[in-house]
């Protein structure tokens, strides 16, 4: 509580000319000061009120102190009823005193918070929200996935050699299939060095480089000469699966991706294979998966290609295709954030909007 | 591949009421993508009946166009119209303005009545003209959206037609067939064939195939027809170029007969241009039987056929009018006045068939896949024929497409078959592919008996013999893929179902999880993110100007970069040598949608060139290469490093009620490169730098404690932000995260905690102006002594009281001893120590 001057200057002063002492063995007129100060105690609105209610009745020179002073005069006969009737009136008027004060000061603590209220709906937001790019969480939790089955993430260089390209995968030079994969090749052509049409070339190493048996996904950019439109992009992003061990089977191909399918779109998911054809594997598939969480209803969607490793890509590698065989798989990732999330044009996903970004936050 | 069901009908058992979309369901589970509909139907719908003109009146117009004033009866004569649509006659004779003239009175023609509906949506109804109630339409090809053909009416008279009056025309002329578009791949060369699309679709709805190969009898040669000789000089790998050719001839074709019009619809609908007679029938023939023919004008051949590859220097006028120079890798036609086609990929203008030609001599022959693909690459002629021998025909097929082509000459061109016959050349056929027992049932995960597996070989042609321990499989002959046991697995799981194989999911061993750059990848990419970055992905493609400015050794010099040799933009021809030209875009982008304060990120490779650069040569496939070859390969890539960069502009955040925005300065692109070192743990030495693209006086060279040079950050050009319409004071920093990672340490060695008390003393130090701060610090560091736990500079001061081109910095020391609690004298004696060091380096003095 702040003793601010002027109202210490308002405060009665209490003169002996004006106040008759009481006797302190005067039951009545000590009764008189209790009550008085009671009252006053009691019609203190404000803790400073209340001080003022304090010195008038409990000070120095209230009734009551100057009463309790007299008692030290009195015969000696006197001076213990004098001491219990004042002992016991000041003590009244203390705990009174007491108690107004604690209302007081709560009722102030209450209203000096009200008065700090503020509108926390005004709030800013002091740190800036960053985003992670959609395409890149997505990615991230296709990794856990396959991490959590145990498999190892792979990694390659985009530029790529031709050979592990096209050729390790059983790409014939003049076939077809090779013209497919419409390709970006960097000067001189005498290097045969191109950008990689699909993360394959890093099965292709991963094979030379790992020891057997090797489960690894491979993810990253990927590169195709498509004109940017509504569905395509030269630069787009896809994971590629590959398994290689003794005894692996079509069915374990359907197994892994059915078991991936359910962690990425809910237990509902399925997937379903048709027939294919890709150089590097044989037999090769298309695979569907069943979204159950498709716009405007469950449904098949197609999301890649898949089939078992052709042996000529096991040869490649220095392994041996009789001793151990091996499945593939291979998805998209633009294609999963438009199925998966909803994203209608593939000019969102690269042209770097921060509302975009944004809106995903750190989530997909 | 396109087929038109009525065709696809003929071999095979496709239910009357099957549509084009319920084909394609079926062809998908053999392994066919569903592509297209075409259905003429779809846009083009009656009454459209055949007419015969009773009358026709020229009348001048005003305008100066003469119409004609028809008549034109559309039901039989002496029977009523049946049909009651507003405007139809019941007379069954309808008036009809017509405004072409290329018809006479008695043709019989194509009516559109009031009611239809032709390709475009142009809707048929009685209308006002020139005078009349003109209640229909004669139509032209063009307006039935069968041709081209600027030349009028169609008279049925030209296509050889006498059809009744009232004729449903849109039966007539084929427009009531659809055609099914699927998608072939490239190992499935048959599949570009009614023929082979037919047994595909019976293997896909387990019925019955007629083989249109059977329906046609070779007639018996009575002797050699024209002279073949197969001379080819060069094969490529040891293939000779053609080994089958054979030589039919028909004479006294009429050659300007009508196309009838089950023909040219099947060809429209499969995507072919009726021409005429004769190459209609060649194309037919092809889309039938998957055999590319190709027609000489034998008047025009002088001597003896001659298949061989070109010598140097060598020319020819190709059918489309250009006259093409030759490789030696060619595989040409010629007769003794030299090249007369290039084989298998487009003939020669000397002697083709034309409306004058009387006598044909029909090719049929087999040429080698790679000869054929690289003729076209190299000529740049990709052709319906090409197509078909690049991924490879049928070789026993030659003989009877070249007689069904005869046969369709003689029946609709009225030519004489002649009896004598060419067939040169011999066809190694493809040896016999083992297949062990129990090996498909392996790959595949599910049991396959034997009745399946030799049921399925069987069924797509191949012949199948059970010997010991497995089946010898002999392919068809149109089946090129199938020479592997993984191949012939594919066929029995194709044919039984893959809808049928089970689902097993394998154990993988004990994986060692994300590798320690993945983890700190992933790490630093979520640390910036959550520091208030937004991530970006920008294509890696820049102009040599961007790579020139951003992409920067550490002696100032541009990288070198490398160029795409096929950019989707010549402009945007490089690979980046630096991740800022595509944030800078992308940042300007923003900008220019109303968004101006920014901080983004990416983190993608960079494309560095080194001395080497590629392999020369490739190795082949299906072989591991040696390790010196395999090292070569690894070695012949460049260098690209996982570069991280940002760019900032504008002011950190919103302005909000109590809250100042604060502009994003120099500092800030210090700090996030700070951050991506610090989230791996590695220190970063922060260094007055210079960049061409930066400030240069806010430029930090960004090094390791070793020394290297890992990035910049700062303030960009403010020369440069103007150019490229950038906001003044806009920061960035690049870094190599690779070289910052590898730097990390693998094992973190605690450091003892003391829990004496703490002594601090400030020291305010003045020196010259261009002594970095960080350089006094490490002084006063080294200075102080052990005792020394930390220093900071907490203030920087120029200006009153201090000498001119210097300045003031201010340190807080903090020193505390590890075994006892210091005295003031003992701090106070490391203070001085350290500003005495500071002292001797740099002159420097107390405050």
């Amino acid at each position: 509580m702040s003793k601010m001057p002027h109202e210490t200057a308002e405060m009665p002063e209490p003169t002996t000319e004006t106040i008759a002492v009481p006797d302190p063995l005067d039951e009545a007129a000590i009764g008189t000061a209790v009550e008085n100060a009671l009252g006053a105690i009691a019609a203190a609105a404000t803790l400073d009120e209340l001080k003022t209610a304090r010195l008038a009745h409990t000070g120095e020179k209230s009734p009551l102190s100057l009463a309790n002073r007299e008692i030290g005069g009195l015969a000696k006969e006197f001076k213990a009823a004098a001491g219990k009737l004042m002992g016991g009136s000041r003590g009244r008027v203390a705990k009174a005193l007491a108690a107004r004060t604690e209302v007081l000061e709560a009722e102030d603590a209450a209203r000096i918070l009200l008065e700090e209220t503020v509108d926390v709906t005004a709030a800013p937001r002091r740190r800036r929200a960053g985003a992670r790019h959609p395409l890149s969480t997505l990615q991230d939790r296709v990794c856990d996935i396959f991490v959590g089955m145990g498999w190892e993430i792979a990694e390659g260089p985009e530029l790529e050699s031709e050979w592990f390209n096209f050729d390790a995968l059983n790409f014939a030079p003049d076939h077809p299939a090779r013209e497919m994969q419409d390709t970006f090749f960097v000067e001189p052509p005498e290097a045969h060095l191109l950008l990689r049409t699909h993360t394959s070339p890093v099965q292709v190493r991963s094979m030379l480089e790992r020891e057997l048996p090797v489960y690894v996904l491979c993810p990253g950019k990927v590169f195709r000469t498509d004109e940017l439109d509504a569905t395509h992009t030269p630069v787009f992003h896809q994971f590629e699966g590959l398994a290689i061990d003794k005894d692996l089977s079509m069915a374990d191909l359907v197994g892994t991706l059915e078991h991936f399918t359910r962690q990425m779109f809910g237990d509902e998911a399925k997937v379903r294979i048709r027939p294919n054809f890709f150089p590097f594997t044989e037999p090769s598939a298309e695979l569907d998966i069943w979204h159950p969480g498709a716009k405007g209803g469950p449904r098949w969607i197609e999301w890649g290609g898949c089939g078992m490793v052709n042996p000529n890509v096991l040869r490649a590698a220095g392994i041996d295709p009789d001793e151990y065989s091996g499945f593939a798989f291979g998805m998209g990732i633009e294609r999963a954030l438009m199925f998966r999330n909803e994203v209608s044009d593939m000019h969102d996903m690269i042209e770097g909007d921060v509302r975009f970004s944004e809106h995903f936050g750190m989530e997909i | 591949m396109r087929i038109p069901l009525t065709w696809l009908r003929e071999y095979a058992q496709v239910p009357a009421t099957a549509t084009a979309e319920d084909v394609m369901t079926d062809l998908v589970k053999v392994g066919f993508e569903e592509e297209d509909v075409h259905r003429p139907l779809d846009e083009i719908s009656g009454p459209i009946v055949v007419g015969q003109v009773l009358s026709k009146e020229p009348e001048a117009q005003s305008n100066g166009k003469t119409i004609n004033w028809c008549s034109v009866r559309v039901v039989p004569e002496g029977t009523a119209q049946t049909l009651d649509i507003e405007g139809i006659d019941p007379s069954g004779v309808q008036g009809i303005v017509c405004g072409a003239h290329n018809f006479e009175v008695g043709d019989k023609v194509v009516v559109t009545l009031p009611g239809a509906v032709l390709p475009g949506d142009f809707r048929i109804s009685p209308r006002k003209t020139y005078g009349h109630v003109s209640a229909g339409m004669i139509a032209s090809v063009r307006e039935l959206g069968i041709g081209d053909d600027h030349d009028g009416i169609l008279v049925l008279s030209t296509l050889g037609l006498d059809p009744e009056l009232g004729t449903d025309a849109l039966a007539l002329l084929g427009l009531d067939d659809e055609a099914a578009e699927i998608n072939v791949t490239p190992d499935r060369g048959y599949a570009f064939s009614i023929r082979g699309v037919a047994r595909e679709y019976a293997h896909a709805t387990d019925s019955v195939f007629t083989d249109p190969a059977s329906l046609v009898s070779v007639s018996p040669a009575t002797g050699d027809g024209h002279g073949v000789v197969l001379a080819d000089q060069a094969p490529i790998y040891g293939k000779d170029g053609c080994d089958r050719f054979v030589a039919r001839t028909v004479s006294g074709i009429n050659a300007s007969a009508p196309v009838p019009t089950w023909m040219s619809s099947r060809l429209r609908l499969a995507g072919i241009r009726s021409i005429s007679l004769a190459v209609d029938i060649s194309n037919y023939v092809m889309l039938e039987l998957g055999q590319p023919l190709h027609f000489y004008d034998a008047d025009k051949l002088a001597g003896d056929i001659v298949v061989r590859r070109a010598a140097a220097g060598e020319t020819l006028k190709t059918l489309d009018g250009k006259v093409r120079k030759l490789d030696t890798e060619d595989l040409l036609i010629t007769d003794s006045s030299g090249p007369i086609g290039i084989a298998g990929v487009m003939g020669g203008a000397s002697t083709e068939v034309t409306s004058a030609t009387v006598n044909v001599l029909v090719e049929a022959a087999h040429f080698e896949e790679i000869t054929i693909a690289r003729s076209r690459r190299r000529h740049k002629l990709p052709s319906e024929a090409s197509k078909r021998f690049e991924r490879g025909v049928d070789t026993q097929i030659a003989d009877v497409a070249a007689q069904r082509a005869v046969n369709l000459l003689v029946e609709l061109a009225g030519g004489t078959e002649e009896t004598t016959a060419t067939d040169a050349g011999s066809v190694v056929p493809a040896p016999p592919v083992f297949l062990p027992s129990g090996f498909t049932s392996g790959r595949i995960g599910m049991e396959f008996t034997q009745a399946q597996v030799m049921g399925s070989l069987t069924d797509l042609g191949a012949r199948v013999e059970k010997v010991d321990g497995g089946y010898s499989v002999t392919a068809p002959s149109w089946r090129y893929d199938l020479v592997t046991k993984e191949d012939l697995t594919e066929e029995v799981a194709r044919l039984v179902g893959y809808d049928l194989i089970p689902s097993t999911l394998p154990t993988a061993p004990p994986g060692r999880g994300y590798s320690r750059a993945q983890q700190q990848r992933r790490r630093v990419v979520q640390a910036l993110a959550d520091s208030g970055l937004t991530e970006i992905l920008a294509y890696p493609f820049v102009s040599k100007v961007s790579n020139d400015t951003f992409g920067v050794a550490e002696a100032g010099a541009p990288l070198a970069a490398i160029k795409l040799a096929n950019p989707l933009s010549e402009e945007f021809g490089f690979l980046r040598t630096s991740v800022l030209p595509g944030l800078i875009e992308i940042a300007k982008r923003n900008h220019s949608r109303g968004f101006h304060d920014l901080a983004l990120f990416e983190s993608g490779l960079v494309f560095l060139p080194g001395a080497e650069m590629g392999t020369a040569s490739i190795p082949p496939l299906g072989a591991k290469p040696s390790d010196e070859v395999l090292d070569a390969l690894y070695d012949g890539i460049p260098y690209q490093p996982l570069t991280i960069a940002a760019v900032f502009t504008g002011k950190d955040t919103p302005a909000a009620p109590a809250h100042t925005p604060r502009a994003w300065d120099w500092a800030d692109a210090i700090d996030a490169a700070h951050l991506v070192a610090d989230v791996v743990g590695v220190d970063l030495v922060v260094e007055q730098g210079s960049h061409q693209a930066f400030h240069p006086g806010r430029a930090a060279v960004l090094k390791l404690r070793s020394g290297e040079v890992v990035g910049h950050a700062g303030e960009l050009h403010p020369k440069l932000l103007a150019e490229l319409n950038m906001p003044a004071r806009s920061v960035a920093m690049e870094i190599n995260a690779d070289k910052v990672f590898a730097e990390a340490a693998d094992v973190i060695v605690a450091k003892p905690i003391s829990t004496f008390p703490l002594a601090t003393q400030d020291v305010a130090l003045v020196v010259p102006a261009q002594i970095p701060a960080q350089t006094v610090l490490e002084t006063l560091r080294e200075g102080a002594g052990e005792l020394l736990e930390d220093v900071a500079l907490f203030d920087e001061y120029q200006g009153k009281g201090i000498p001119e081109g210097h300045k003031s910095l201010a340190f807080g020391l903090r020193f505390r001893a590890t075994d006892r609690t210091l005295t003031a004298d003992e701090a106070s004696a490391a203070r001085a120590s350290a500003v005495e060091l500071a002292a001797e380096r740099f002159g420097a003095t107390q405050r």
